[in-house]
């Protein structure tokens, strides 16, 4: 064990300087973030995930994040096991029949003032599955939604360009 | 490949039940293809594969789960999904549709016991499913999970459907096999409509299915370390994970390298320098890789976790007909790139570990033996990549094909009928989750409840892949 911590110390970090921030995401959020909410929250966010009918290549992509390379944390941004913890609320997939009151039951669950972050194309408005019976649609049918993050899945870089969005609202 | 096909009367049907039940046959799948049911079976000594099917009367059909257990949920789904009936079954309780009415877990009678559920929303950035333990104390005496929550309607949105467009929705079954995924549809499409892709996208195909292994393999040695609280192996085979999936984008200009094998063949070359960048990341892990195993065998603290916790008996393995490393670790050599095979596994040099413990620690230890096999076939693939076309015209004209390939966790299996318009009439899909998830419940059992996110871990089955 020392051998590989001593090893990992002499190389340096693998951390990466963040991408910059995503500006559609930007305006996105001004329309939703004022600023005595985000006075009170600081440059500290606690994010809950929830996954509500993706395929899970979102949510490696989401793991990702917490990687050397991207070290989400130093941002001030965590993920949270429980809703009760959280200002933001991440949501992939498109929202399926199944999922959908355990999804607003999340959201209820959640402290005000809180924000909804939709990831993925199927979270955006269903993408492949928009109009199955056994989908309801886009988070955005579900919840009110502050920002959107689009791809297929995402990359690291394209989440974190979104989400410090939150941050420098 | 298209396996013999025979449509049997009700006598025929009960004798396949009773072979699969003896343990003479392995149930690869079951399906509706209303109003026919269909069953899949591998014989596993001969490696032959066939199809049977049953004309339902009244939408009914004489039950194989109620002789042969691993039917059980995939009779359940057809239910939910297709209304034809099991006549016989012993569980008929709803699987995949989920109904208002309060679920009736199995019960667990005894002393002192006492229930805990958890999910769909867990506390990690996983899928959703609940589990519902029964515990004495701090000991397992019951696990019995419920899934369908992640279920999309992939099967029913692919009727209809041209094949390119189905082959994207076969690519979003389970997000962390997409290539896999993405090869059985192409083979079972290329079977249908007798074609075969060209050489060049057969071997470009394997060349991402191998790295799709190696980066799954690297994030679940890390993650199952972590549920260990065992972080430093965690944030390396992280490190691992990410250089793979970067030669994996340099490579393919995709992460995750989804919507690339098509039926037909592949839907891009690899970069020109992307056997640079691969030759790289070998170099890389062939580097630190081994340090990472040595400090997973050397560390105390992590093999009290892992040694001895959560057993999958031989016996279920083999009843269950399971694939993957959970039965691998469990004396199962079943591996689909050899059995039944497809290309170009047959022109390459790989060995199928094999381990007896069926413990949490020899599931750690199957994995870290494919990584090794799956960088020598990297290597391997990359020095033997022939030259030519990627992919072909795909001809108009209906047929029938069945695929079985090897994604990272286990086999996966693709049913297709293509209708004379060229466009999907019916298709199936079957994750080797479907078989692991009930050996699970087997795993758990008599371990303590501190213990099952390393189990779980460890089988890492896939909840939308089963789910579909």
């Amino acid at each position: 064990m020392r051998k590989t911590m001593i090893e990992s110390l002499l190389r340096g970090p693998l951390t990466e300087p963040p991408p910059p921030v995503d500006d559609t995401a930007l305006a996105e959020l001004a329309a939703s973030v004022n600023n005595a909410a985000r006075a009170r929250l600081g440059r500290s966010l606690s994010i809950r995930h929830v996954d509500a009918g993706s395929c899970n290549g979102c949510e490696l992509e989401l793991h990702a994040l917490s990687n050397a390379f991207y070290d989400l944390e130093r941002f001030g941004l965590r993920f949270v096991a429980s809703p009760r913890h959280a200002d933001v609320l991440t949501v992939t997939g498109p929202v399926t029949v199944n999922m959908r009151e355990a999804l607003l039951r999340t959201y209820e669950a959640m402290p005000d003032p809180k924000w909804v972050v939709a990831i993925g194309g199927c979270a955006a408005d269903g993408g492949l599955f928009a109009g199955g019976a056994a989908v309801v649609g886009g988070v955005k049918d579900v919840l009110p939604v502050d920002l959107t993050i689009r791809g297929c899945p995402p990359s690291p870089r394209q989440l974190l360009a979104g989400l410090l969005a939150l941050l420098k609202v | 490949m298209m396996p013999t096909q025979t449509n049997l009367k009700v006598d025929g049907w009960l004798e396949a039940v009773d072979r699969l039940a003896a343990g003479r046959l392995t149930l690869l799948s079951l399906w509706a293809d209303a109003p026919d049911v269909k069953m899949a079976l591998l014989d596993e000594t001969s490696g032959a594969v066939s199809i049977v099917g049953y004309h339902c009367r009244n939408g009914q059909y004489p039950s194989v789960g109620v002789k042969h257990p691993p039917a059980i949920r995939l009779e359940r789904a057809i239910r939910d999904l297709h209304k034809l009936e099991a006549i016989g079954a012993s569980d008929t309780r709803p699987w995949i549709k989920h109904t208002p009415a309060p679920y009736a877990f199995l019960p667990a009678d005894g002393e002192a016991l006492h229930q805990i559920a958890v999910g769909p929303v867990h506390a990690g950035i996983i899928e959703p499913g609940h589990f519902r333990f029964t515990a004495n104390g701090e000991f397992l005496v019951r696990l019995e999970a419920r899934l369908g929550y992640v279920h999309r309607g992939i099967e029913a949105s692919m009727a209809g459907a041209p094949l390119d467009k189905a082959a994207m929705f076969a690519a979003r079954a389970s997000g962390d096999s997409t290539v896999a995924y993405g090869i059985a549809f192409a083979l079972a499409a290329e079977t249908a409509l007798g074609i075969a892709a060209p050489p060049r996208a057969v071997f470009l195909r394997a060349l991402m299915a191998e790295l799709e292994r190696l980066a799954n393999h690297f994030g679940d040695i890390g993650a199952i370390c972590n549920d260990a609280s065992f972080s430093l192996m965690h944030a390396q085979c992280g490190i691992l994970r990410e250089l793979t999936l970067r030669a994996a984008n340099d490579c393919f200009g995709h992460r995750l390298m989804m919507d690339i094998a098509v039926p037909g063949g592949v839907a891009r070359d690899i970069a020109a320098d992307g056997a640079a960048a691969l030759r790289v990341l070998l170099a890389e892990v062939r580097r630190v890789f081994p340090q990472l195993i040595e400090l997973y065998d050397n560390t105390a603290s992590l093999q009290d976790r892992t040694v001895t916790t959560g057993i999958v008996k031989p016996e279920y393995a083999r009843q269950f007909g399971a694939g993957g490393f959970v039965v691998r670790a469990s004396a199962r050599g079943v591996d689909a790139r050899r059995l039944p095979g497809y290309a170009p596994y047959g022109d390459l040099r790989f060995d199928v570990p094999v381990l007896t413990a069926g413990d949490v620690n020899a599931r750690v230890w199957i994995r870290i033996r494919e990584v090794e096999q799956s960088l020598t076939l990297v290597e391997q693939i990359i020095a033997a990549l022939p030259q030519g076309d990627l992919r072909i015209d795909l001809p108009v004209r209906g047929g029938e094909g069945l695929a079985l390939t090897e994604a990272f966790r286990g086999d996966v299996l693709v049913w297709l009928r293509v209708g004379e318009d060229g466009r999907v009439a019916r298709c199936h899909l079957r994750d080797a989750s479907w078989f692991q998830w009930p050996l699970l419940e087997t795993a758990v059992e008599g371990n303590i409840v501190a213990d099952f996110p390393l189990c779980n871990k460890s089988f890492n089955c896939s909840y939308a892949g089963h789910d579909l």
